[in-house]
């Protein structure tokens, strides 16, 4: 268990450190954006003194390294500063749009992971026959697709001819659990379809690749069905590659929806950000980036870790 | 089976029919459903106005950033919602002039100089706070103050005196304007308690609603105002607005039947949106335009012969039939259209190459004439530009296309540039269009028109108060710009919106898209 720990550890320890320096890439990449903050949000009729008072009350004129670590401090402090365009506490109104993307996220993993999962097992039973060739056929054509495409199809399907679940999936406080999950239905369908290839194909090779090893062959000649096999002896040992596509997966669902949330309408963090980078408001993107930043690293994290504990060789160290 | 229709359309009108029953029926008698769908929504309106329901509306232009205070309100989303809970002194009427909303009356010194505007009694702001004229005051005050960012501040410039008299608002100007009501239909100008200089995004005033809930860029819902005091509007129970800015996602929300009214369709799809049942889409002609602008003062555009070539050189019927599919008019080179008060006709500049070859002999430019363009300047841009760098061509002027990126254009490209795509929505009157951007000291003169004679004829058809004298001048203002001026105007592109038969009550108005913004505030529920 020592080794284990021990890396463990060493893993917690680099994503710290990984996040450090995304920190310093983050701010570092808003300064050196063309223009003064200052002036982009007054525009171009701005005065040389409302100029001079804006920069003096954003505290521009202190030099960027105690910026740096202020503008850290708060953030540690869950602080992210006030939005330079409606003065919204920024903690605040990322909290419900992060509470969003989670939910649409979370309801696309609950049906993608588990769907992935046991279509990639069904491949591999099939192998080579056409119950695998149409699961490959059907999930990569669907990857293939621009998500915005799936999203129009299955909008003018279910919503317009059909009228099952409504096109335009606003969510908002107060709302029903029930009601919520009849409207992001659409979004979370049009994710799973983006997701699901790139996770059944791993789990397919993953496991695939397992099937050549002696004791999978011992395990077909005790008698065991063939789903037996995959499921009881070969899955357990493709864990960790198929963890760590899920969970890439699991980052993409969170930082990468932008489209999927203009096309529903969905109030996820996607559009909000999109909203403040048109107007230049530096404080909301670079909270928008520390966070999609964390996500990101956090998932691998676990990633690794769920594979070095799945690792017999390193929990059980001679 | 005449009579029988019109009983059940009646019965669908007092609800003791549903819709989907009467449409139902009427075809059981032989009706069309497009015919039956006619005949319910001429009855609905002829009925009037049926109280309670939920109105749900799709507006574009929403964003996170919104702020809830009136003189920040920038997009179609925060004008509609800030029409719901407040209302200005006066407001554009349907058809031409000005209501009378909070102010009782206006008059005028016969120079122009002095305004009175009664304030009505007996009306109170949803709060329960009676209104009075000292909170039209200070709502003039925070709107033109020092430190004001109102989008509404350019046209509080030249005020000399602001001051209460006897109930009545009296605004005393620098120098004379007749049109000074038509500005202060503003939309920024939404009468607050003490202005809103205690807090300007509470969103209390006198309008028809009250926000219940909202969440900027995503989605707001209206309940009525209890002091309300205006009958013609606030017809629904509630009202849910939606912020949708994908123009498919508006337009399927439409076509869903998840929404009643939605704003903004686009004209290539406006054929394809009728089509789905129980939808209308309604055009109304506007002061909108879509137009390519030379900086009058910069070569080789300070040219007058080059300046000429360019605008016989392009063909504006293709584009409205091409750009708009027909939702729209042709421009004239000038930023006026019908929609105008003072408006009076002009011959009409038509395509002609071969006087377009001649201007440009005349003007010895040589090499190409570079134009930019983005997809954001104005819909189908780009396509524009490239039909216009056909017509040109024919002519022998070889026009040089630039794409450019959407961000940054309004910053980077537009008043910046000697030649470029753009667009205007337009203004309330002559004079806040001329003086916006034509005027030399305009704030945003895109043309960089500098001309003497306009700007005198300009402040002198401000202080006109004979009507028939000022479109005289309005005339000769039109005909200087479009002789002169750095403006091609080849369309005025109209508003067009689509509502379902579930809502009655529309009426075509002046002003902006979905009725002047009032879309959601008139119309109601039938059914």
């Amino acid at each position: 268990m020592h080794l284990a720990l021990k890396l463990v550890a060493q893993r917690l320890a680099l994503g710290l450190l990984l996040l450090l320096a995304v920190s310093v890439l983050i701010f570092a990449g808003t300064q050196i954006l063309p223009g003064d903050v200052a002036q982009s949000i007054l525009g171009q009729s701005a005065t040389p003194e409302a100029l001079a008072n804006l920069r003096r009350d954003m505290g521009l004129n202190e030099p960027a390294v105690s910026r740096y670590f202020s503008w850290l401090g708060g953030a540690l402090t869950g602080d992210l500063g006030t939005a330079l365009t409606s003065g919204a506490d920024i903690s605040k109104s990322i909290g419900s749009r992060l509470g969003n993307t989670v939910f649409l996220a979370g309801v696309a993993a609950v049906i993608a992971i588990p769907l992935a999962i046991l279509l990639g097992l069904l491949a591999v039973r099939y192998r080579e026959r056409w119950p695998d060739k149409l699961i490959s056929a059907v999930t990569l054509a669907s990857i293939s697709l621009p998500e915005f495409f799936i999203g129009y199809v299955l909008i003018l399907i279910f919503a317009v001819n059909l009228g099952w679940f409504p096109s335009v999936a606003t969510v908002y406080d107060g709302m029903g659990f029930l009601d919520r999950l009849s409207v992001v239905i659409l979004p979370a369908l049009t994710l799973t379809m983006v997701v699901l290839a790139h996770m059944m194909r791993m789990t397919r090779a993953a496991i695939l690749n397992v099937m050549q090893s002696a004791y999978i062959e011992t395990a077909e000649l005790k008698g065991l069905s063939g789903l037996q096999v995959i499921a009881r002896h070969a899955f357990p040992n493709a864990i960790a590659p198929i963890v760590n596509v899920v969970m890439l997966n699991l980052a993409y669902l969170v930082v990468g929806v932008v489209v999927v949330e203009v096309v529903f309408v969905y109030p996820g963090m996607g559009q909000y950000l999109v909203d403040h980078v048109s107007k230049r408001d530096v404080p909301v993107v670079q909270a928008c980036g520390l966070i999609f930043a964390a996500v990101y690293i956090g998932l691998n994290m676990v990633a690794d870790i769920v594979s070095i504990l799945a690792n017999p060789r390193l929990r059980h160290p001679k | 089976m005449k009579k029988e229709l019109d009983y059940m359309s009646q019965r669908v009108i007092q609800r003791k029919l549903n819709r989907r029953d009467f449409l139902g029926r009427a075809s059981a008698l032989g009706m069309s459903a497009a015919a039956a769908g006619t005949l319910l929504s001429t009855a609905a309106h002829a009925a009037g106005p049926v109280k309670g329901g939920t109105i749900k509306i799709a507006v574009s232009g929403g964003s996170a950033t919104d702020s809830l205070d009136p003189a920040l309100s920038t997009n179609t989303t925060m004008t509609t919602i800030t029409r719901m809970w407040g209302q200005p002194l006066v407001e554009l009427g349907e058809t031409g002039g000005l209501d009378n909303i909070i102010a009782e009356e206006f008059s005028a010194s016969p120079d122009a100089k002095i305004w009175t505007f009664k304030i009505r009694q007996g009306i109170s702001f949803s709060n329960g706070q009676p209104l009075t004229a000292d909170d039209v005051l200070a709502t003039m005050e925070r709107h033109a103050g020092e430190e004001s960012k109102s989008g509404a501040l350019g046209i509080l410039r030249g005020i000399k005196d602001m001051r209460v008299d006897n109930g009545s608002f009296v605004l005393e100007l620098e120098s004379a304007n007749a049109d000074l009501p038509y500005l202060l239909s503003d939309y920024h100008l939404m009468i607050q308690p003490n202005g809103g200089k205690d807090n300007p995004t509470a969103a209390i005033g006198t309008g028809p609603y009250m926000i219940k809930e909202h969440e900027a860029g995503v989605r707001t819902v209206f309940e009525r105002n209890p002091h309300a005091w205006l009958d013609t509007m606030g017809h629904a129970e509630s009202v849910e607005l939606l912020a949708i800015n994908d123009d498919t996602a508006r337009m399927s929300a439409i076509q869903s039947g998840q929404v009643h009214i939605a704003n903004r369709v686009p004209p290539k799809v406006a054929s394809l949106v009728a089509r789905a049942r129980g939808v209308e889409v309604r055009s109304t002609p506007g002061p909108g335009h879509y137009v390519f602008i030379m900086h009058a003062n910069t070569a080789p555009f300070d040219n007058k012969d080059l300046r000429m070539a360019l605008k016989y050189g392009i063909n504006r019927q293709e584009m409205v039939d091409k750009i708009l599919f027909g939702y729209g008019s042709v421009g004239n080179d000038t930023p006026i259209n019908a929609s105008y008060p003072f408006y009076s006709e002009m011959e009409q500049r038509e395509y002609d190459p071969e006087k377009a070859a001649h201007h440009l002999k005349a003007s010895g430019h040589e090499g190409s004439v570079l134009l930019r363009t983005s997809d954001n300047s104005f819909p189908g841009a780009p396509d524009a530009a490239a039909l216009f760098q056909q017509s040109a061509g024919a002519a022998g002027i070889n026009l040089e296309i630039k794409r450019e990126p959407n961000d940054g254009y309004w910053s980077e490209v537009w008043n910046k540039q000697p030649f470029c795509t753009s667009y205007w929505s337009g203004r309330a009157t002559q004079d806040a269009m001329f003086s916006t951007a034509y005027l030399s000291t305009a704030d945003w003169n895109d043309t960089r028109f500098f001309n003497e004679q306009f700007d005198q004829l300009l402040v002198a058809a401000r202080g006109e108060l004979d009507d028939t004298k000022r479109q005289g001048m309005y005339a000769d203002l039109n005909m200087i710009l479009n002789q002169e001026g750095g403006l091609i105007c080849p369309m005025f592109n109209d508003f067009v919106d689509a509502t379902t038969d579930d809502v009655a009550g529309w009426a075509d108005t002046k002003g902006f898209d979905i009725m002047n913004n009032y879309a959601p505030a008139k119309m109601w529920l039938v059914g």
